[in-house]
């Protein structure tokens, strides 16, 4: 049985709320987030809170905890001393929707406004072939566990909801650094498009986002100062341009790359013979793809609660059936003849 | 079914009236940053436009606040690089590389979180609101030139160029050459300027930050490993030559007025 401890947690939904005092038991080796499940379990069964995998990976359990941002399942009680009180309260730059629990679909609309992955031109999927020193620099930023912490601390919109239009915030922008630093990814204004429309230029550095990282991505240091300095690189440095003009770096990069990768167009086309013997036809017509169910936006539903049907539209449109009809297949059986 | 609300519309924050709820010293680092940054801004005010106390005859010690010396006032061994510039007072004998300097810091990635928490409460520190109604961050005039740090970063490596010239000079006394405690600090202050000029983070990011494809350009991946090394200690640097810069000077100028004489190693 462990000691009683003075908890405040913030109750409440949008209409308003308060912190309310509790006194709960704790117990050695606990985090926060088991302490609100015994509140949950022995005062308030009807305390909201989002949670996951308890485990630092899942990023649902994002709370503020004594004016923190932190996620509840890695602050662990022994960090506070045994008098102390501790203050648990919900994300505030998000519309909350009760207790602790916060609408976090701003960070799902700034997701669908980043571009995607661009796949290189002429090399085929499963051709994709990437050195580790090319690829490492993106391969910090996929750890992202995408609690929203740094997009909650930001500043930027945690004080001022009038940017969150303009501004993508530090999560978009270690997405967009990982794509430009991609070594792959054919995409070459993203640093531009950092600039004028994820709103990079509010970001002043301050590095609050790279503080309360439970992942510890070097957002600040890593992504953001790279991708200004890339965007100053197109826009403000005349050494770099002159560089660029006289020895011709611009033309090299893209030589660099182009050269030595198949076509799988001009060798699809060669065994036409073979394909007929076997009934295969690579250039069957292929049925119109089906329009994704957007709303008056022009958009997909940010999620099932706002669509108007169960489940997510299927990849491979809603109208497709499985299995598909043998007949539209281009598949030669090895022992058939 | 739930009736809680998700839907369009229910867009309020959580109502919490603190406008922190942190408990812990966050205003610590602003204030140390303030009395720092503060105290050091001060002291070297207060030596640039002394105009005096910046040159030891006998070991040809120069203080960095003094170089290169281009005024008229310039004692003629410690102007190098020639005087240009009348001797007004208002006039710095370093007014060549003074203002680059303070663009290079005041652009800086780690002062301008420095500043911009410490000195302009935007924010404070994480989670603590910011001291302003509205906010534009680096998008617009004056502070998107915070964009124009790569020229300040070429400016201070021709300006830590000198420095290194002044140290190299340093080594000597009325009989030739010689060695002292003077050289030491000098010299360490050299090496310190380098660290922190090479760390920057345009530096990072000139030698091989830009690069999509590091596996074509193997020696421009080493330098950008041990760049990126030293950039994680940018801000240390920072600090380290802020205390560097004011302990060269203001033993040079404490020698240069006779309050104690230097500690000779040799000659």
């Amino acid at each position: 049985m462990g000691a009683k401890r003075r908890f405040k947690v913030w109750r409440g939904d949008e209409t308003g709320g308060d912190l309310k005092d509790y006194e709960v038991e704790v117990n050695e080796g606990e985090v926060v987030l088991d302490v609100i499940h015994r509140l949950q379990a022995t005062q308030t069964p009807d305390l909201a809170c989002r949670w996951n995998c308890k485990a630092g990976k899942c990023g649902s359990c994002s709370m503020e905890i004594n004016g923190t941002p932190r996620l509840g399942c890695m602050t662990r009680m022994s960090t506070f001393t045994e008098d102390e009180t501790v203050t648990v309260t919900p994300l505030r730059t998000f519309p909350v929707i009760r207790d602790l629990v916060t609408d976090v679909s701003f960070n799902y609309e700034k997701a669908r406004q980043t571009p995607a992955f661009a796949p290189p031109v002429g090399v085929p999927p499963g051709q994709y072939r990437m050195q580790q020193v090319d690829v490492e620099r993106s391969q910090e930023f996929r750890k992202c566990i995408e609690c929203f912490l740094c997009q909650n601390t930001c500043h930027v919109v945690r004080d001022h909801e009038e940017n969150k239009r303009a501004f993508a915030g530090p999560r978009y922008f270690i997405r967009a650094a990982e794509l430009d630093m991609h070594p792959l990814d054919a995409k070459e204004d993203r640093k531009e498009y950092a600039q004028a429309s994820m709103g990079m230029g509010y970001c002043n550095i301050t590095k609050c986002c790279t503080e309360v990282c439970p992942e510890h991505i070097k957002i600040t240091d890593n992504a953001i100062i790279p991708m200004k300095e890339r965007v100053v690189d197109r826009r403000y440095d005349p050494l770099v341009w002159l560089g660029r003009k006289i020895f011709r770096r611009d033309q090299l990069d893209g030589a660099g790359q182009a050269a030595g990768t198949p076509s799988l167009v001009g060798a699809r086309t060669e065994g036409s013979e073979v394909e007929q013997h076997h009934g295969l036809n690579w250039h069957r017509e292929i049925p119109p793809p089906q329009a994704a169910p957007v709303d008056e936006t022009g958009r997909l539903p940010i999620s099932e609660i706002t669509a108007d049907r169960a489940g997510g539209p299927s990849p491979f449109g809603d109208d497709q059936t499985f299995p598909l009809p043998p007949e539209g297949l281009n598949y030669a059986h090895p022992e058939r003849d | 079914m739930t009736t809680t609300a998700t839907r369009p519309g229910a867009r309020a924050r959580a109502a919490i009236a603190a406008k922190t709820l942190r408990t812990d010293r966050w205003w610590l680092a602003p204030l140390i940053t303030v009395i720092g940054l503060g105290g050091w801004v001060a002291y070297a005010t207060v030596r640039v436009f002394m105009h005096k106390w910046y040159w030891v005859e006998d070991f040809h010690y120069l203080t960095p606040f003094y170089s290169p010396c281009i005024t008229d006032r310039c004692v003629p061994e410690a102007a190098h690089f020639g005087t240009y510039l009348p001797g007004w007072w208002i006039i710095p004998e370093a007014a060549f590389s003074l203002p680059f300097l303070l663009l290079f810091r005041l652009t800086c990635y780690y002062y301008r979180k420095a500043y911009y928490r410490a000195f302009w409460m935007s924010p404070p520190a994480c989670a603590v609101p910011d001291g302003h109604k509205t906010y534009g961050g680096e998008t617009r005039f004056p502070l998107i030139f915070q964009n124009a740090h790569r020229y300040a970063f070429y400016a201070a490596g021709i300006i830590s160029l000198i420095n290194t010239y002044d140290a190299i000079l340093a080594f000597h006394s009325p009989d030739g050459f010689g060695f002292g405690l003077g050289n030491v600090i000098l010299v360490g202050n050299v090496v310190m300027l380098w660290a922190y000029t090479i760390s920057c983070h345009s530096c990072r990011h000139i030698i091989g930050g830009r690069l999509k494809h590091f596996s074509k350009h193997p020696m421009r991946y080493r330098a950008w490993t041990f760049v990126s090394k030293l950039n994680a200690r940018h801000m240390q640097l920072a600090w380290i030559t802020l205390g560097t810069l004011a302990l060269t000077d203001f033993y040079v100028m404490a020698v240069s007025a006779g309050w104690f004489s230097d500690l000779r190693f040799i000659n």
